[in-house]
C-alpha cells in the first residue's frame, strides 16, 4: 500500500493539518443535522480526506465499505434515450462519482442519480442518518447546464440527500450553486505542516529523516502534500539510510519540461520548433494534463528571463491557456505560445546584443 | 414529497414568506398582486431580478393563496432548469397542461378560473423554446397563465416580454435585510451583535437567501453566538490584508515579488472570482491611484473575468492581472514591446 493511502487520516480526530477545518466540521454534523457542502481548494490540500473522515464520523465504520460500480444510466430526455455509463463508489450511505466523465452528457447523469437517490429514501433506524450523501468530484469540471440543473434539485431534494461537492477552483462553479452550500476552503498545508507530516510518516515507518531532507522535499512539493508523501517514498527507494544532503526525485515530465525550456531557449528557428512539437507530443501522449505543460514551462521559462521580458510572457501565456480553453486540440495552442515565445525573445536578443 | 424533519429544514425554506404581503421590499410588486388577490385577475407575470430577492418566493405565494392546498397540485404547475425544457417539453408537457379546463373552485380561497404555470429560471430556457410558447400563451390565455422567473430579462426573447406585466425585483437595502435576519435570530434564538449584522449585510449583497445560508452556517459551525469575523470565514470572503499584500506587490515594481504574491494566493486557495471582484473594489476607491491607471486595471481585470468564465486557469489568469496591474501601478509601457 503506497504510504499516502496508509496513512491518510480517517477520523476527523486524527487529522493533522486542517485541525480547525476538521474541528468545525465535527461541530457541524455533531446536532444531527448537514447542508450541502462545497469543499474547495488546490489539489493535494486534503479535500478528498476531510471528506472521508466526515463521512465515516457521520455513518460510522461503515461509510469505509465502498463497492465500486459501473452502472449503465439509462436516462429519457425528450424523445431520446440516452445510455451513460459511469463508475460510482457507494456505501450504504453515501454515493461518489465523476460526473465530468459523462461528457456533455453530464446534466442528465446529475438530474437522475439525485433522483433516483431521493426516491430510495432511507429508514429512520437508529445510527441512521434521514439522507444519504452524494459526493460529487471536480464539480469545476461540470458543464454550465449541469450546474444549473443541480440548483432547483438541490433545494428539491434537500430533505432526502445532502451533496458533498468537490472542486479545485470555486471560480468556475456558478453562483447559484455556491451559495446554495457552505463553502469550505481547503488551504494546502504550510511548509512547516507537510514537514511535521513527513516526520510523522518517517517516525510510523521507523525510519530517521533528517529534517534537511524533509524540509527540501516541502520545498519540492508546492504545498502539496500527496506529492511530498510520494517524493519521500521514492526517495526511500532510491536511496536509505538518507542523507542530509540527497536529491529529491522529480517526475520525469518535469525533467522533460526542463530540458524542453533549455532547448527553446538556446534557439530559435522553425527546425527547433519542429523538434519541441515532437517534445509536446509526447507529453501529451502520456496523459500530462496540457495546462500543466504550460504552466510549468512557464515556470521554467521565467527562471530564464529578464524582468521586461516576463510581463510579456506572463500575458501571452495566459492569453493562449484561454484558447486553448475554447479550442479543441491542445498541441495547437501551445505550439503556438512557443512559436511566440521564441519570436519575443529572439526580437529581445537582437535589440539587446545587436 | 415526504414530510420533512424540522431539524433537516433549511431556514431559507423556513422562513420563506408564505404570504405575498411578506415578502420584503418589493413594495410595488406586493401592492399589486395584492390587488390581483382581492379581483381575481391576472396578467402574465414577467418576474426579473438579482438572486435572493423573492421571485420564487412571491410567485409561490400568490399561487398558493390564490388556490390553497387543496387546488394547488392541480392548477398549478412549476418547471424549472433542472427539468428538462427542451422545445418538446414546451409542445408536449405545457400544452398538456395549459388545455385543459379547470373545475370548480373550493370556498375560502379565491379559485379565479385559471391555472398558472410557473417557469422558474426562465432564461436558460432555449430561443426555440421561447418561440414555441409565443402562440401557446395566447391560445390558451383564458385558461392558463403564465409567470416567467428569471435573472436577466435581456435573456427572455421580445415576443414573450411583450406579453407579460415586467415586475423588477430590487435588491434588498441593508435595513431591511437586517430587520429579516435580526427576527430570524429572535426565533432561532441566536446572538448577534450590531457589527456581525452589518458585516452579514454587506457581504451578502442585496442578497437575501446568500445572507441566511451565511448565518445559518456561522451559527452550525460556530454556534449560536456569531461574531463578524466568523461570518467572514464562512461566506468566502478573501481577506483585505490579502488584497492589501498583492497591491504592495505590484506597487513595489519587482515581477519576482509579484509572482511570490499569486502563488501563495492561490496555493490558499482563494477564488480568483472572488478576488477579481474585490480588487476591483479595492483599487477603485482607493485615492492613490489615478483615474488613467484605474481604467487601465479595470480593463484587464474584465477580460480576466470572461476568461475565467470561459474556463480558464486561475493562476495564468492572476498572474496577467498582477503583472497588467504592476505595470499600470508603475508607468510602465503597457503594450506589448516585441
Amino acid at each position: 500500500m503506497l504510504w499516502v493511502d496508509k496513512y491518510r487520516p480517517r477520523t476527523l480526530d486524527k487529522v493533522m493539518v486542517h485541525k480547525e477545518e476538521a474541528t468545525n466540521l465535527k461541530n457541524l454534523i455533531a446536532q444531527g443535522d448537514c447542508p450541502h457542502l462545497l469543499f474547495y481548494g488546490p489539489s493535494g490540500a486534503g479535500k478528498k480526506t476531510l471528506i472521508m473522515a466526515l463521512l465515516r464520523e457521520m455513518f460510522g465504520p461503515s461509510a469505509e465499505k465502498v463497492k465500486v460500480e459501473n452502472k449503465p444510466w439509462k436516462v429519457e430526455a425528450g424523445t431520446r434515450k440516452i445510455e451513460v455509463e459511469l463508475t460510482t463508489v457507494s456505501s450504504n450511505h453515501h454515493v461518489e462519482l465523476n460526473p465530468s466523465d459523462a461528457g456533455f452528457q453530464d446534466r442528465y447523469v446529475v438530474q437522475e442519480i439525485i433522483k433516483e437517490m431521493a426516491k430510495n429514501r432511507p429508514l429512520d433506524v437508529a445510527g441512521n442518518r434521514g439522507f444519504k450523501v452524494l459526493v460529487l468530484n471536480e464539480v469545476d469540471k461540470l458543464s454550465k447546464e449541469a450546474q444549473h440543473s443541480l440548483r432547483r434539485t438541490m433545494e428539491k431534494y434537500s430533505a432526502a440527500c445532502r451533496l458533498i461537492l468537490c472542486c479545485n477552483s470555486a471560480s468556475k462553479v456558478i453562483e447559484a450553486v455556491r451559495s446554495r452550500c457552505l463553502n469550505i476552503r481547503i488551504n494546502s498545508p504550510s511548509r512547516e505542516d507537510i514537514v511535521d507530516v513527513l516526520t510523522f510518516v518517517a517516525k510510523k515507518e521507523n525510519l530517521v529523516l533528517p529534517p534537511e531532507l524533509a524540509g527540501r522535499i516541502a520545498h519540492h512539493s508546492n504545498r502539496n502534500l500527496r506529492r511530498s508523501i510520494l517524493c519521500l517514498e521514492a526517495c526511500k527507494v532510491k536511496q536509505y539510510p538518507f542523507t542530509a544532503d540527497q536529491e529529491v526525485q522529480t517526475t520525469d515530465w518535469e525533467q522533460f519540461i526542463v530540458g524542453l525550456a533549455n532547448d527553446i531557449v538556446t534557439e530559435q528557428s522553425p527546425k527547433k520548433l519542429f523538434q519541441v512539437r515532437e517534445k509536446l507530443y509526447e507529453l501529451l501522449v502520456n496523459c500530462i494534463p496540457p495546462e500543466v505543460i504550460l504552466k510549468r514551462l512557464l515556470d521554467e521559462l521565467m527562471k530564464k528571463l529578464d524582468s521586461e521580458l516576463k510581463h510579456e510572457v506572463c500575458h501571452w501565456a495566459a492569453f493562449y491557456e484561454h484558447r486553448m480553453q475554447q479550442g479543441q486540440k491542445a498541441i495547437f495552442h501551445l505550439e503556438a505560445f512557443v512559436a511566440k515565445f521564441m519570436s519575443i525573445y529572439k526580437r529581445f536578443l537582437i535589440d539587446t546584443f545587436g | 414529497m415526504a414530510p420533512v424533519m424540522q431539524s433537516t429544514q433549511q431556514w431559507v425554506e423556513k422562513y420563506r414568506p408564505r404570504q405575498v404581503k411578506d415578502v420584503a421590499h418589493q413594495d410595488e410588486v406586493v401592492r399589486t398582486l395584492t390587488n390581483t388577490l382581492e379581483t381575481g385577475n391576472l396578467p402574465h407575470l414577467l418576474f426579473y431580478g438579482p438572486p435572493g430577492t423573492g421571485k420564487t418566493t412571491t410567485a409561490l405565494a400568490i399561487c398558493h393563496q390564490l388556490f390553497g392546498p387543496e387546488l394547488y397540485k392541480s392548477r398549478v404547475l412549476e418547471l424549472n432548469a433542472s427539468d428538462d425544457r427542451g422545445i418538446n417539453v414546451v409542445r408536449t408537457k405545457i400544452k398538456d397542461f395549459a388545455g385543459v379546463a379547470v373545475g370548480a373552485g373550493v370556498s375560502g380561497y379565491p379559485c379565479p378560473p385559471f391555472k398558472v404555470l410557473i417557469l422558474d429560471e426562465a432564461d436558460s430556457m432555449t430561443e426555440d423554446a421561447q418561440n414555441a410558447l409565443r402562440r401557446t400563451m395566447e391560445t390558451y390565455s383564458k385558461v392558463t397563465r403564465f409567470c416567467f422567473i428569471c435573472n436577466y430579462v435581456s435573456r427572455i426573447i421580445e415576443p414573450l416580454a411583450s406579453r407579460c406585466a415586467k415586475f423588477r425585483f430590487k435588491p434588498l437595502l441593508q435595513d431591511v435585510m437586517q430587520n429579516r435576519i435580526e427576527y430570524i435570530c429572535q426565533e432561532e434564538g441566536l446572538k448577534l451583535d450590531q457589527e456581525a449584522l452589518t458585516t452579514l449585510s454587506r457581504v451578502s449583497e442585496g442578497d437575501l437567501r446568500r445572507a441566511i445560508t451565511y448565518l445559518q452556517c456561522a451559527v452550525r459551525l460556530y454556534g449560536s453566538s456569531v461574531s463578524s469575523k466568523e461570518i467572514i470565514s464562512v461566506s468566502g470572503i478573501v481577506p483585505d490584508s490579502v488584497l492589501e499584500g498583492l497591491l504592495k506587490a505590484c506597487q513595489s515594481g519587482q515581477f519576482d515579488l509579484a509572482h511570490n504574491e499569486v502563488k501563495d494566493i492561490i496555493a490558499e486557495g482563494h477564488p480568483v472570482s472572488q478576488i477579481l471582484s474585490q480588487l476591483f473594489d479595492f483599487v477603485v476607491q482607493s485615492p492613490n491611484i489615478s483615474d488613467i491607471q484605474k481604467a487601465k486595471i479595470a480593463e484587464r481585470l474584465a477580460e480576466t473575468d470572461k476568461c475565467l468564465i470561459d474556463g480558464a486557469d486561475e493562476y495564468l489568469q492572476l498572474m496577467d492581472v498582477a503583472s497588467n496591474t504592476m505595470r499600470a501601478l508603475c508607468n510602465q509601457n503597457q503594450e506589448c514591446a516585441y
